[in-house]
């Protein structure tokens, strides 16, 4: 960041929840310099330091989607670099990794190079940029993984679509370790769930809607789990959404396979209900399902199965959702209702603690893709995010700063809301109220 | 306000109407020739049927008889919405050459007899169509007129006649609901 | 705005009520005479306008609401549409507001995404009548097949229904099981698993499966056969239309082993020697034709039940001017 150094910031009488020192306890915390200077205790600051009082507040390493869909270059009408990240930063992200599927695909050096300079020239949350595997997404021939990341790639994946072919796949897996990076599959047998719209089962069968079958997405993941063990590659699955994926990748684990997981907020807390009335804001790949795999996945989560929550936050245009279920896109947003969603649905259930989603939120996601930040050490980056576990508040669409207002929750209540938002020791958002 | 009942009308002061009112229909028309019966539905379809009973008693003569239902054929369809319960139309032979006595219990507005006009319209053309009424209680909102009545009744504001029929209301009589404070 | 036995629309039979849809069938039964005389006109929907929205191609529906339409006296108009609102240009929803501002009164609607009634019912503050939408309904098939079972079988109460064919496609499968299930008849299904849903069992109060013909023929009071649509067998989902008939074909033969006489229906257009042999389709225990005349009455009580009550446009209508 080219801007000047900010005021030191001194957060006081917070819940210091830092799961990557064992941290939990009420205290204060010093930036100086964009980075954390101490931290716990009672701290007196200089006296040019900006005071917060965080008192009945959060503060917790700043959490990273791993999974969002940030649409440019292409379609800056739905969304921008800009716009997305100041969704993220909004709903308490301090960093973004954005999804190559973009018009023309991230699978090139310029490209990747273009989203992350146009994430550090907006100012909000981090975007760290992903490249594709296959140029053009085609699932052909291999994008240049070590261009990418030279340009600042953190990771791979044809997110969207699955790499069908499994020569490539493997090829992936080996190639990827020489940059140190995860293979992220999006994981579907197009053959099964081809012209598909929702979950298939007896709501699909009630509303006369081609389903996708739990399959679909478990098939693949089998595979890349056991091509991960052939090739001693870090394989990464996007949004999993069925108790049997679940399984298998904890058989993947105990066997000792380099496979990590993530889940999306909404399939934590909805079910294929939410579909009725053809209400296409409950449209998005992989579907909804039923609430048995609901609480797998919670289980999964809860036990260490699945590594991460992410978002896979996705805007659509609401000309492009104002149509017939079958024809409209899949996606719904999330950067703004994530924490809400899965505080209301986790925390506040008892399914996990404050610290466990904070894990999962922000130690985690920077672990596994090897990013900065998930930590509050002392001298560690301040990437900071405070939130109130216990707010309650309504979604309300119109409101929000991503350009998407696709979401399920329009109008729900939620609880747990993100106050503060810190980026390099810079406050890139703050609740006014 | 409280609701006087008034029985105008009983079992046998019915019957002698009836009666009467089938002497007149054969006098206007000569005889029983060609003579049809259509009662509207409901409650005329059944005074019909006791008119022709009458007739063939006096005349020996079985008058074919028809029903109309004019559900279809009211003009407050947009002001009173549809009435789900729509009875049976039918006439017993064609028209042309026929005189048609329309039947009802209660001739007010006007307004069912003129959809059984253009009801009857839709069937064909008879020589001539005839009304025959149980009770005129007047209140016409249309030049509606009846050629063979029953008995003629005022009723005053807010009040209201039922002919009650043995097979639909267990009653044979003509009732007059009169409000009064 | 509307009749208020049916609401503003009528999207499907999943939700309606036993009470509900026999006042359906009671208002048609009297009105099959309408169609009988000659002059086959009331005037009681004179003055309506309805537009026949039809972005599937269809003859015989088309035609039969039309029918409805016009005995009724109402002024119709046919809009016919191909394909999707995406490849077509014009939106869906711009499609049902440029009708809308041209004050039309009532949309009879086909189309073939699943949801679609639905869709503009929701946005438009005319009648929707769903005409078939995708692969979720086709209500007045389902109550011309229940006004013709009734005919024929008295109550429905207790009566056992087969549907055979390709349910897992069929909106009017759909339809007839939401309908049988409201008027207490036993339901079950009977065709090659892949074209069943994998939920079928479970769909409304229960469906039997049944995975052979005579299986079925044994059960039923009557069999309400499907046309098997000849992608079908593009899509894999079936060897060929031979084997179809060879398994599951309602032949004659089949039909002289049944304990008892079973009534034979078909939503059209038939493929002879494929679903149904001929004379089996031309013979006694066929109805048809009964189906065909009665979707006219049913159509007709639709139209009337959904029509009327509309005291704004009344009362404009007195004014002398448009509302």
């Amino acid at each position: 960041m080219s801007a000047p150094s900010p005021k030191p910031l001194l957060l006081k009488g917070a819940r210091l929840v830092d799961p990557s020192q064992g941290l939990d306890a009420v205290g204060d915390l010093l930036v100086v310099d964009g980075k954390v200077a101490a931290i716990g205790g009672t701290i007196a600051g200089p006296d040019d330091a900006r005071v917060v009082n965080c008192a009945g507040q959060v503060v917790a390493p700043g959490m990273i989607d791993v999974h969002v869909h940030l649409r440019e270059p292409g379609r800056e009408d739905v969304e921008t670099v800009a716009s997305g990240a100041h969704a993220a930063a909004a709903g308490g992200f301090t960093g973004v990794c954005a999804m190559p599927n973009t018009k023309p695909v991230t699978d090139n050096q310029a490209t990747v190079g273009f989203v992350k300079r146009q994430g550090e020239a907006a100012g909000f949350a981090r975007v760290y940029p992903y490249g594709a595997i296959s140029l053009g997404m085609q699932g052909e021939t291999l994008a240049e993984f070590g261009e990418m990341v030279a340009a600042g790639a953190v990771a791979v994946s044809d997110d969207g679509r699955p790499v069908e072919n499994s020569h490539l796949m493997r090829t992936a897996l080996e190639y990827s370790q020489t940059f140190g990076i995860p293979v992220v599959e999006h994981c579907e047998v197009m053959a099964l769930a081809e012209g598909g719209s929702m979950n298939e089962g007896i709501v699909s069968a009630r509303l006369g809607l081609k389903g996708i079958p739990a399959e679909a997405e478990e098939i693949d993941v089998a595979r890349c789990i056991l091509l991960a063990k052939l090739t001693g590659g870090h394989v990464h699955l996007c949004h999993l959404s069925t108790k049997g994926s679940v399984d298998l990748v904890r058989w993947g684990k105990d066997q000792g396979v380099n496979v990590t997981a993530e889940v999306c907020s909404h399939h934590i807390s909805l079910t294929e209900d939410a579909v009725e009335g053809f209400n296409t804001n409950a449209k998005m790949n992989p579907p909804l399902r039923t609430q048995r795999d609901v609480e797998a996945l919670q289980a999964g989560l809860k036990d260490g199965t699945i590594d991460l929550l992410v978002t896979d936050h996705a805007p659509h245009h609401y000309d492009e959702k104002e149509r017939e279920f079958a024809d409209a896109p899949n996606g719904i947003v999330g950067l703004e209702t994530a924490l809400g969603v899965n505080i209301t649905w986790l925390v506040e259930t008892g399914i996990l603690t404050i610290p466990q989603l904070v894990d999962r939120m922000a130690c985690l996601p920077a672990k596994v893709f090897h990013l900065p930040g998930g930590t509050l050490a002392k001298g560690s980056l301040a990437d900071i995010t405070v939130f109130d576990p216990r707010r309650e508040w309504v979604v309300d669409p119109s409101k929000f700063k991503s350009k998407g207002r696709n979401t399920p929750y329009g109008g729900r209540q939620l609880r747990g809301l993100a106050t503060c938002t810190i980026v390099g020791g810079r406050v890139v958002h703050e609740l006014t109220d | 306000m409280s609701q006087t009942t008034n029985v105008v009308l009983n079992a046998r002061a019915v019957a002698r109407t009836i009666s009467r009112m089938a002497d007149e229909i054969l006098e206007l028309n000569d005889g029983s020739d060609n003579l049809i019966i259509v009662g509207v539905q409901r409650r005329g379809v059944q005074i019909a049927e006791r008119l022709a009973e009458v007739i063939r008693e006096r005349e020996g003569a079985e008058i074919p008889r028809g029903a109309l239902d004019i559900t279809l054929y009211r003009d407050d369809l947009q002001t009173v919405g549809p009435r789900p319960v729509v009875g049976q139309t039918h006439l017993p032979s064609a028209l042309e050459g026929k005189v048609v006595v329309i039947v009802d219990d209660v001739l007010y507005t006007g307004r069912t007899i003129r959809a059984a006009l253009d009801e009857l319209a839709d069937f064909g053309r008879p020589a001539r169509i005839m009304l025959a009424v149980l009770v005129d209680r007047g209140g016409r909102e249309l030049p509606i007129h009846a050629d063979v009545v029953g008995k003629r009744l005022d009723v005053p504001r807010g009040g209201r006649v039922d002919v009650l029929v043995p097979s639909l209301d267990q009653r044979d009589e003509v009732v007059l609901l009169g409000a009064s404070t | 705005m509307s009749g208020s036995l049916l609401g503003k629309d009528l999207l499907g039979l999943a939700g309606l009520s036993r009470e509900q849809i026999t006042t359906i069938l009671d208002v048609a039964e009297p009105l099959k005479e309408i169609s009988e005389r000659k002059i086959k006109k009331v005037p009681t929907l004179r003055g309506m306008t309805v537009v026949n929205l039809f972005f599937e191609p269809s003859t015989r529906t088309r035609i039969s609401f039309e029918f409805a339409e016009k005995r009724m006296s109402a002024d119709t108009v046919n809009v016919a549409s191909s394909g999707s609102s995406v490849s077509k240009g014009e939106t869906l929803v711009d499609t049902a507001r440029n009708l809308e501002a041209m004050r039309i009164d009532m949309v009879v609607v086909r189309h073939a995404g699943s949801g679609a009634a639905r869709f503009l019912a929701e946005r438009i503050e005319s009648n929707v009548i769903n005409a078939g939408d995708g692969t979720c309904e086709h209500p007045t098939q389902g109550l011309l097949d229940l006004l013709t079972l009734r005919d024929k079988l008295g109550s429905l109460e207790g009566k056992r229904v087969c549907i055979c064919g390709d349910v897992l496609h069929s909106r009017v499968a759909r339809s007839n099981i939401w309908g049988l299930q409201a008027m207490g008849a036993e339901v079950a299904v009977c065709g090659p698993r892949s074209l069943l849903p994998g939920a079928v069992r479970e769909m409304g109060t229960g469906v039997q499966v049944f995975d052979r013909i005579e299986a079925a023929i044994e059960w039923a009071d009557a069999l309400n056969i499907l046309r098997l649509q000849l992608e079908r067998m593009h899509g894999g989902y079936i060897p060929s239309l031979r084997e179809y008939n060879r398994v599951f074909g309602v032949t004659r033969a089949r039909l002289e082993r049944a304990p008892r006489d079973i009534i034979i229906l078909h939503p059209g257009p038939m493929n002879r020697g494929v679903e149904i042999d001929s004379d089996v389709a031309d013979g006694p225990h066929s109805v048809i034709l009964n189906q065909v005349t009665n979707g006219v009455a049913v159509r007709m009580a639709v139209l009337y039940l959904l029509a009327g009550g509309r005291a704004a446009l009344a009362d404009a209508a007195k004014q002398g001017g448009a509302a």
